[in-house]
């Protein structure tokens, strides 16, 4: 695997204005994202990670409060680009997006090549020949047979429009693609089936990807790195063997013991209580209310504490001068 | 597939609860409002037995049925053809009362908890409108029974929710409201479709133990309907596959999870990742293409075109009739000959 860093993303804030007060979406984030690898943003609805995604893309909605930190894209800092400058070498041409639910949104008037095909001529100003036939190849690479470019949405079966969907993202060869729960309302062999177009693609094609997801069974398939996010904040960072089965947070072990598995016999264990609402996030740690370990520290926030030289962990337990904690 | 037989159909015990007979429920489709173009056959052929105090699961992928299966367990559907006989009463000869004491029979869990309860009616008016309806209109036994029944679905305190509007509880507790609301007329058995499929994975754990807690408390026999075969192991006793509208395979869940017979529940089975980094290594077995069209279905085993070990001039001629391959295990396909 290559070690260059493709994403370097420092204390990200996106902070929305709404009637009842500021909700903190994304609040201090910080993470990396290498060439040619895949990291998976864990967390269940309402922690901000559809937030984050929409942050890097900068595709934001009119009440952003504030919107501040660092995103580095290579050696581009994203950050500061004008906005001009930003749709034009970064949105599409470097990263890419399959916002959730987008193959429910495709055009149902047109016909699902042209729509492939609008990336290239709105962001890389291409020709309509030759934009169809990148197109053309691009299907193929997602699965797709040509005598589709001429379908129309409601032709296609829901895992075809996830793949015409893929393809729009993939068609302009972007550095980073985001795909925001790709496959939540897709059936189990189809899901299947378009995890492995994606392991293939990142195989072939050296693509680095960010998957948003609540799934953890499904992030297992493509995962190198994983990010948990709760209330805002990444609270777990690590490589995906080390996290899937030596989870150190204390949100990250409830979770992963959550999870139902179809070849064990262990029960799934619920985690009581309810994450805390953005718009008035208690202070001190935000998980500290409903997790079994809190202690006095936990009443202060704890930052991410680097508990190894890939693995970052916002709890208290892993301080570095935490008795007992860190275990690794 | 025709009649299951009916040994072994379900555990040994006295008369099923429910007893379910080839049944078919197929929609017509029709251009411009009067030319008939044919039928989706949503549920092709269907027969089992429930035995009361049981929990079983149907699964399959969307468009297999199991949903129309459901709406017509329910009476919401008119079946086709079959029959439907509950606790010694045939579906189809209810009428005015009998069915009252039908729907009071049989409750219905939503799949989307938010979409299934009125935004205009607090949670003392949901719990309290199915109770009117069935004649019960004094109001202290009304409030018992309501507040007997959000202390079962540990929505508690009462005073906490009662005054709420759907909107002002979490997914959460909104598919509590929607359980209670099932249970407050003390039904034999409940339909769950998707129980907690627009749920959270923590939340989603919470809401199966609940179903099976009160499954078991209250003796019920409870149907949950779902596309999810990693949940059902902890949460039912036997599970249907559903496969183009008909039930291809049906065991105990330990049985049918750990020996799948039917090529079709090992691909599913096979297509499900138990969480571990090495997933990402290697590519999933999948089978080629996608469900049939219900309103066209493929002559002979509906899955025989995607299934890997078809043979030609029997799978692709013949409906496959159910074997039993191993005890009480049974399966449609023409393998197990």
């Amino acid at each position: 695997m290559v070690e260059k860093t493709l994403l370097s993303v420092e204390n990200l804030q996106l902070h929305y204005q709404t009637r009842r007060g500021i909700a903190r979406a994304v609040d201090g984030v910080s993470f990396d994202i290498r060439a040619n690898e895949a990291l998976v943003v864990l967390g269940e609805s309402g922690c901000g990670k559809s937030s984050l995604a929409k942050a890097l893309l900068r595709v934001l909605p009119r009440n952003v409060h504030r919107f501040s930190g660092r995103i580095m894209l290579g050696e581009t800092d994203i950050m500061n680009l004008g906005q001009e400058a930003f749709r034009r070498d970064v949105q599409w041409t470097r990263i890419a997006m399959v916002m959730q639910a987008a193959m429910n949104a495709l055009n149902p008037v047109v016909r699902v090549g042209e729509q492939v095909a609008e990336p290239l001529r709105v962001h890389l100003g291409w020709s309509r020949q030759r934009s169809l036939e990148r197109v053309a190849k691009t299907f193929e690479l997602v699965g797709v047979s040509t005598d589709f470019l001429q379908r129309y949405p409601f032709e296609l079966s829901g895992g075809m429009r996830q793949r015409v969907v893929l393809a729009m993202a993939l068609v302009t060869e972007p550095e980073l693609v985001i795909l925001d729960e790709p496959t939540s309302a897709l059936d189990v062999l189809t899901q299947a089936s378009i995890m492995n177009v994606l392991k293939r693609i990142k195989q072939e094609q050296g693509t680095s990807f960010m998957l948003i997801t609540h799934d953890v069974a499904t992030s297992s398939e493509i995962a190198d790195r994983v990010a948990l996010m709760y209330a805002g904040q990444v609270v777990e960072v690590a490589d995906a063997g080390d996290f899937f089965h030596q989870p150190a947070h204390p949100y990250s072990q409830m979770l992963m013991a959550s999870v139902p598995r179809l070849r064990q016999e262990d029960e799934p264990a619920h985690i009581p209580g309810q994450p805390p609402d953005l718009i008035d996030v208690p202070e001190g740690c935000r998980f500290a209310d409903r997790c079994p370990s809190r202690f006095q520290r936990c009443d202060r926030e704890p930052e991410p504490f680097r508990v190894s030289a890939r693995r970052h962990v916002r709890c208290w337990l892993h301080a570095p001068d935490a008795t007992g904690g860190g275990d690794s | 597939m025709s009649a299951m037989p009916d040994t072994a159909a379900a555990p040994a015990q006295s008369t099923p609860l429910l007893s379910v007979r080839d049944l078919h429920t197929w929609f017509e489709l029709r251009q411009w409002g009067f030319l008939r173009v044919g039928s989706v056959r949503a549920v092709d052929g269907v027969s089992f037995d429930l035995a009361r105090g049981e929990s079983v699961a149907f699964v399959g992928e969307s468009g297999c049925g199991k949903s129309s299966l459901a709406r017509t367990l329910l009476g919401l559907y008119r079946p086709t053809s079959g029959d439907v006989v509950f606790d010694g009463h045939h579906l189809s000869e209810l009428a005015g009362k009998d069915m009252q004491w039908y729907r009071a029979s049989v409750g219905y869990v939503q799949q989307d908890p938010y979409g299934a309860l009125p935004p205009f009616m607090d949670v003392r008016r949901i719990l309290a409108e199915p109770l009117r309806i069935h004649g019960v209109t004094d109001r202290q036994e009304q409030e018992r029974r309501i507040r007997q029944v959000l202390d079962e679905v540990r929505l508690g305190p009462a005073e906490a929710v009662l005054e709420k509007f759907p909107h002002m509880l979490s997914g959460g507790q909104q598919q509590r409201v929607v359980i209670a609301r099932a249970l407050v007329l003390e039904p034999s058995m409940i339909i769950a479709d998707e129980p907690v499929s627009m749920l959270d994975a923590s939340v989603r754990v919470e809401i199966l133990n609940l179903l099976r807690r009160i499954q078991t408390e209250r003796e019920l026999t409870l149907a949950f309907i779902t596309h999810d075969l990693s949940t059902v192991r902890h949460y039912a006793d036997r599970i249907f596959v559903m496969y183009a509208g008909r039930v291809v395979e049906q065991a105990p869940v330990s049985e049918l999870l750990d020996h799948p017979q039917h090529p079709y529940t090992q691909a599913l089975l096979a297509a499900i990742a138990d969480v571990d980094a090495a997933n990402a290594q290697h590519q999933r077995e999948v089978p080629l293409g996608e469900p049939p069209s219900l309103l066209h279905p493929p002559p002979g085993c509906r899955f025989h075109p995607r299934c890997p070990q078809a043979m030609a001039g029997t799978c692709d001629v013949d409906d496959p009739p159910v074997f039993e391959p191993r005890p009480g295990h049974q399966s449609a396909c023409w393998l197990h000959r």
